[in-house]
């Protein structure tokens, strides 16, 4: 019975649930929401509209709101973790005393901050956009494979559920966010927590790589006739840049994880302290991916900032060549400095040297594409919407962070602050003021050409001074800490070292950010209360330069009725001008048959039995994981024999839709 | 209309034609993508090449004879995939499809002998746990063999697939992928008789 | 008028948080600024030349941010000049690549020297003998060896004022970070390998001491104190210790090394003089060939030297350059 029993568990018992009062009540209303959801899902019969328009949907701009949701979602948690994270640190001076939460926990909490922020907040939101506006801006039907793209959201999903799901059952990684053995291998860590880590950053890693590759075939394959690679806009190079460095990167990452996975999973020795193991080749491989992937989540954000402000200051974006010449630069660099990460581990000073100079190098092209901004600025009409505000937020912000960098890229300097607080004041200096102000610029930016209408400017406002303040308040003081000789992930600390007041502060910007998010929801409830309001009937809101501003708001789901053709790097805002000063209409298009792809449940069934193999490894259940992995291979062949994958809008209908949708612009 | 059989001039034409298509693009992507996992792999086996805990190095357990055999097995086999190409361009169904059987045949015959190394040391207590050099041989060599099992798989449904419905653009476009996958896996057996076998020998 | 209310309001939030930040900030002890040795003071004059060379580039962006953006907003009343296609100019792109390389080349310099004047594996110039400390990271606290005065101490870093200090350091438990902020720089200890670590206090004073790496579940109470004193204090110490009831040796030593935290510190005979040794060794080979326990106990230091520990070295090496690839 006992036998049986384990067979079909596992090491899956009633032992493993949260024992902590947070962590039950937090589980407790989580399941209480999800039963509410499903029951009203049930109670209004959405279940058929959800699985027709939204969970079997290829459309790439559907996909990404999805993506969008995910997100904003896990930034809820990700900033949740935050405020448990201050709080204990809050009261955690003098040791003993005002325990908010254990040791273990705390550390749970922290690690599950950074990865959920990593992984399925900062990469959620730029997979989301991406499929959101890449293809309407390189006038392209769809995304090369859209099928695939479907599979890699929902492989990302299923790694979002599986780092959730540690809440409910055995517990998170107690090994930061990147995981270094020999803490994560069995001999330290024997229980689930570093398994699901592994797993649900695995399956997440795997849905990133198939995006990758499926952006890079779209940007070289699928761009309308005309746009040769200098008439691309910019932010489509800054993502062809960075799924360059997600096809060199990632799998790297897929294979290091594999290791320790195996490591785990069948007693190997690639990175146990004994048995001839070697954890530092560990910290390399990791390095060597963890590098270029924060140059993967900030370089989208580059060019987001680049089409926002070329648009706002209603100008040319300055110096379009050295712009790319600068991605390309900071891309090939961003695999020479992984070393940065420790020169702490006794490397010699002539390689520590050469990676502080490789790393300092990259300074120079970011500089660069700052003074390029700024240029853009200069000499323009500038309307400072919220875009712009976070723009400006994010040049502060983000050359603060650079300097810090510098800083940390002195091997000498770098031997004192190392895995500081300095060093996580530096972190989020660049990723906050680079990537969070980045995408969070682009959902005001282009959210009315998803929706069709636009969000509030004032809420919109509101949440970018709170973000900024907030920052300043948060993480400021954590530099400050680092010089008072405070590591990072401390949850107690004497009170005779005086960090507690500094604590104090940093937890009072955490809720500051805190309310910046609360102003968010506020300006997406808001703007859709008042959508009637706000609609955005000329498609273009902003007066924009690139394509995506040429199709209706919300654009249409075969994005566009003509395949357009482009002779300029600004198209759209070269044929207004043009228009503007000849005065005549734009001519009648010449209409064609579209061949859309047909929408498919594969993606959400091929993921859902991957998510089954990894939880069947966390909790040994192996004929779990057995099953998995055939009903995923299973339904791989079906769906790569399907060649009946599409279907045929024809010139007629296409012409209607149209006409329609003119209609509506004209009479405006 | 892409569920349309192909006329024999057709079939050569769109085999040359997906050469340039988005999804020769995509795989030749993937393809690299697979190179740098294992290079990964590669690059951790060469760290733990004295990892060896005391246990044996990989001069005391090669069987040099043997992984000969295997090595000409597999290069056999990927010759026979590019005749197997060949016979997919003059649309000859039969030589396809025996093309595809020997193909297979040879694939097995190399995991079968890989699977039995594999299980004389273990038997000799060389398994992967007794230390990293061992485990690292084992993941390098045993990834391999698992794009090997992969590929025996997708031959197998590719063969039924041109059995029941002839050449169609969905077809022969697997097909093209599948032999662009079978000569990468050639090229990487080529590197690990090299750097694991070889150079572990000497 | 609404605008000079504006820049007052301001200017009065900008006070306010310069005040409040004086007032939070005063009577606190910013360990690497305040630095007490050699190696610190380096450091953080290192930090503050690199930190002016920055505000070069760093100050200019925020300066024209702000004159931009108010001169060519759109609400501007002087219509400022407007060049919607002006997008390119050789000579301020000249510039902006020109300097940024100019400083990371100045920078480049100094950080190739500084490097490696301040790479911690180098010994520090001194007349003084230097005092050679053995840095064991246990879970969770620290076990301090000192060879030639054969004591050892827990959490208690005694050192001599203006002596060179030698560490060699490891682990026998997840990778620690030895740090003692007002010293300066801090290295890895990790299980079957020694790092090197090389630091000297100017003045008599306690400092704080920590690891700066995440290893388990008791990592913040891996506190220690690193006191520094004049030399009679540091003798009185070891004399004290020495004679202490306490011995510490493999049995004592793998009680210690169970996991949990220390809150008061520990002080030993060293019962034991190749004990570290012994703690590296035991993650390089098997125990049945030459384990911890297994090691004959009268070994001398030459004869440690044998062919396997040659070639665990030699291995260890290997890592080494692998790291630098």
């Amino acid at each position: 019975m006992n036998e049986l029993i384990n067979f079909v568990f596992g090491r899956l018992s009633l032992d493993y649930l949260p024992k902590d009062i947070i962590t039950q009540v937090t589980v407790v209303v989580i399941t209480v929401l999800g039963i509410a959801a499903v029951v009203a899902m049930f109670k209004f019969k959405l279940w058929k509209w959800v699985w027709k328009n939204w969970i079997t949907s290829l459309d790439a701009k559907k996909i990404g709101v999805m993506y969008l949701i995910v997100a904003g979602i896990m930034l809820i948690r990700g900033v949740a973790d935050a405020l448990m994270i201050r709080a204990q640190q809050v009261l955690g001076s003098g040791g003993s005393g005002g325990e908010f939460i254990s040791s273990d926990t705390f550390q749970q909490v922290f690690s599950a901050h950074g990865t959920i922020m990593i992984f399925f907040v900062a990469m959620g939101l730029m997979f989301g956009l991406i499929n959101l506006v890449l293809p309407l801006m390189l006038g392209a039907r769809d995304v090369a494979f859209p099928f695939l793209n479907s599979v890699s959201f929902w492989l990302f999903t299923m790694g979002m559920i599986l780092v959730n799901m540690s809440l409910i059952v055995g517990g998170f990684s107690i090994g930061g966010w990147l995981g270094y053995p020999p803490l994560t291998e069995l001999a330290y860590s024997p229980g689930p927590g570093v398994d699901y880590w592994i797993w649900a950053l695995q399956i997440a890693g795997i849905g990133s790589l198939l995006s990758g590759i499926n952006f890079l075939v779209t940007i070289l394959k699928h761009r309308a006739p005309g746009m040769t690679m200098m008439k691309m806009p910019i932010f489509a190079w800054s993502v062809l840049v960075m799924v360059l460095l997600v096809i060199f990167a990632f799998p790297i990452l897929t294979a290091t994880l594999g290791m320790l996975g195996l490591d785990r999973l069948m007693g190997m020795h690639f990175f146990t302290s004994d048995f001839g193991g070697n954890p530092m080749m560990y910290i390399n491989l990791i390095w060597a991916w963890g590098h270029p992937e924060v140059y993967i989540l900030v370089l989208p954000a580059f060019g987001i900032f680049s089409e926002i402000v070329a648009t706002y200051s209603r100008k040319k974006l300055f110096g379009y060549k050295t712009m790319v010449v600068a991605l390309f630069a900071i891309t090939f660099l961003s695999f020479t400095v992984w070393l940065h990460h420790f020169f702490t581990m006794g490397s010699g000073a002539n390689v520590n040297a050469f990676f502080g100079i490789t790393t300092m190098i990259i300074a120079i092209p970011t500089g660069v594409k700052i003074f390029n901004w700024l240029f853009t600025m200069y000499r323009g009409r500038i309307s400072f919407k919220s875009p712009m505000l976070w723009f400006l937020a994010f040049v502060i912000t983000f050359t603060i962070g650079g300097v810090t960098g510098v800083l940390l890229a002195v091997p000498g300097i770098d031997f004192q602050v190392h895995n500081s607080l300095f060093l996580v004041a530096h972190f989020h200096n660049v990723i906050i003021g680079g990537v969070v102000f980045g995408y969070l610029a682009a959902i005001t930016y282009w959210f009315p050409k998803i929706f069709g209408f636009k969000l509030n400017e004032r809420f919109g406002r509101y949440a970018a001074y709170c973000w900024t303040i907030g920052f300043m308040v948060a993480f400021l003081p954590l530099y400050a800490l680092g010089f008072m000789g405070a590591t990072r992930r401390l949850d107690h600390y004497d009170a005779s070292t005086g960090w507690q007041v500094l604590f104090v502060v940093a937890g009072i910007g955490v809720l500051i950010i805190a309310l910046g998010i609360f102003f968010q929801i506020l300006q997406l409830v808001v703007s859709i209360w008042q959508r009637k309001k706000n609609l955005d009937l000329t498609g273009d809101p902003w007066n924009g330069r690139t394509l995506e501003w040429s199709v209706p708001s919300p654009a249409p789901f075969y994005n566009f009725a003509v395949t357009p053709v482009v002779t300029s790097r600004d198209p759209f805002w070269e044929e207004k001008q043009r228009l503007k000063i000849s005065g005549e209409k734009s001519a009648k298009p010449e209409y064609k048959d579209i061949y859309l792809p047909k929408d498919s449940g594969m993606g959400i069934i091929i993921a859902g039995f991957g998510f089954l193999v990894c939880f069947g490894l966390i909790w040994h259940m192996w004929w779990l994981a057995v099953v998995g992995l055939i009903g995923a291979i299973v339904c791989i062949i079906i769906k790569t024999g399907d060649d009946d994958n599409e279907y045929k809008i024809t010139a007629a209908e296409i012409e209607l839709l149209d006409i329609s949708n003119r209609r509506k612009k004209a009479a405006l | 209309m892409s569920l349309r059989q192909l006329t024999v001039a057709e079939t050569g034409v769109q085999a040359e034609k997906l050469r340039q298509g988005p999804t020769a693009l995509g795989f030749w992507i993937y393809l690299m993508t697979d190179l740098i996992l294992f290079a990964s792999l590669f690059a951790t086996y060469i760290v733990l090449l004295h990892g060896t805990y005391g246990g044996p190095s990989g001069k005391d357990i090669f069987d040099m004879p043997f992984v000969l055999a295997e090595t000409i097995i597999l290069l056999t086999s990927s010759f026979v995939c590019g005749l197997t190409m060949i016979a997919l361009r003059k649309a000859n169904k039969q030589l396809v499809l025996v093309g595809l059987g020997v193909t297979f045949a040879l694939g097995a015959a190399f995991l079968a002998l890989e699977l039995y190394e594999f299980t004389n040391l273990v038997i000799d207590g060389h398994s992967w746990q007794a230390s990293a050099y061992l485990s690292a041989f084992f993941t390098l060599v045993g990834t391999h063999g698992a794009h090997i099992a992969v590929g025996l798989l997708w031959i197998l449904v590719i063969a039924w697939q041109v059995f029941r419905r002839g050449f169609t653009k969905g077809v022969v476009r697997r097909l093209t992928s599948f032999s662009l996958f079978w000569h990468f896996l050639d090229l990487v057996w080529i590197f690990i008789f090299t750097i694991v076998y070889l150079m572990g020998v000497i | 008028m609404k605008k000079t209310a504006k820049v007052v309001a301001f200017l009065l939030v900008l006070a306010a948080v310069v005040v409040g930040s004086v007032f939070l900030l005063q009577g606190l002890n910013f360990d690497v600024i305040n630095s007490q040795g050699e190696v610190a003071n380096k450091e953080r004059d290192l930090l503050f030349f690199t930190l002016g060379l920055s505000l070069i580039v760093v100050i200019p962006v925020f300066v024209m941010l702000i004159v931009f953006s108010l001169r060519y907003r759109e609400g501007n009343k002087k219509k400022a000049v407007y060049k919607p296609d002006w997008d390119f100019n050789w000579v301020l792109e000249t510039i902006w690549w020109g300097i940024p390389i100019v400083i990371i080349g100045i920078l480049s310099v100094v950080t190739w020297i500084s490097t490696h004047d301040l790479d911690p594996y180098k010994p520090l110039d001194s007349d003084v003998k230097p005092v050679s400390v053995q840095v064991v990271a246990l879970q969770w606290k620290w076990l301090f060896i000192y060879p030639e005065q054969g004591v050892a101490s827990v959490n208690l870093l005694q050192i001599p004022e203006k002596t060179p200090i030698n560490f060699t350091i490891t682990s026998d438990a997840p990778m620690n970070s030895l740090w003692i902020p007002s010293l300066g720089s801090q290295i890895y200890a990790m299980s079957g390998m020694s790092t090197k670590l090389h630091l000297m206090a100017d003045t008599v004073g306690d400092y704080k001491g920590s690891s700066a790496n995440i290893s388990g579940e008791g990592f913040a109470s891996m506190r220690f104190i690193a006191r520094s004193s004049t030399q009679s204090d540091f003798d009185a110490w070891v004399a004290k210790l020495r004679s202490s009831n306490q011995t510490l040796d493999l049995v004592s030593y793998d009680k210690l090394a169970e996991p949990g935290a220390v809150s008061e510190p520990i002080g030993y005979r060293l019962g034991d003089p190749h004990l570290y040794d012994r703690i590296v060794l035991k993650y390089m080979m098997p125990p049945r060939q030459s384990g911890s326990h297994a090691l004959p106990a009268k070994h001398g230091e030459h004869e440690m030297k044998n062919k396997d520990i040659q070639n665990m070295g030699a291995h260890n090496m290997d890592m080494m350059k692998m790291d630098g690839m």
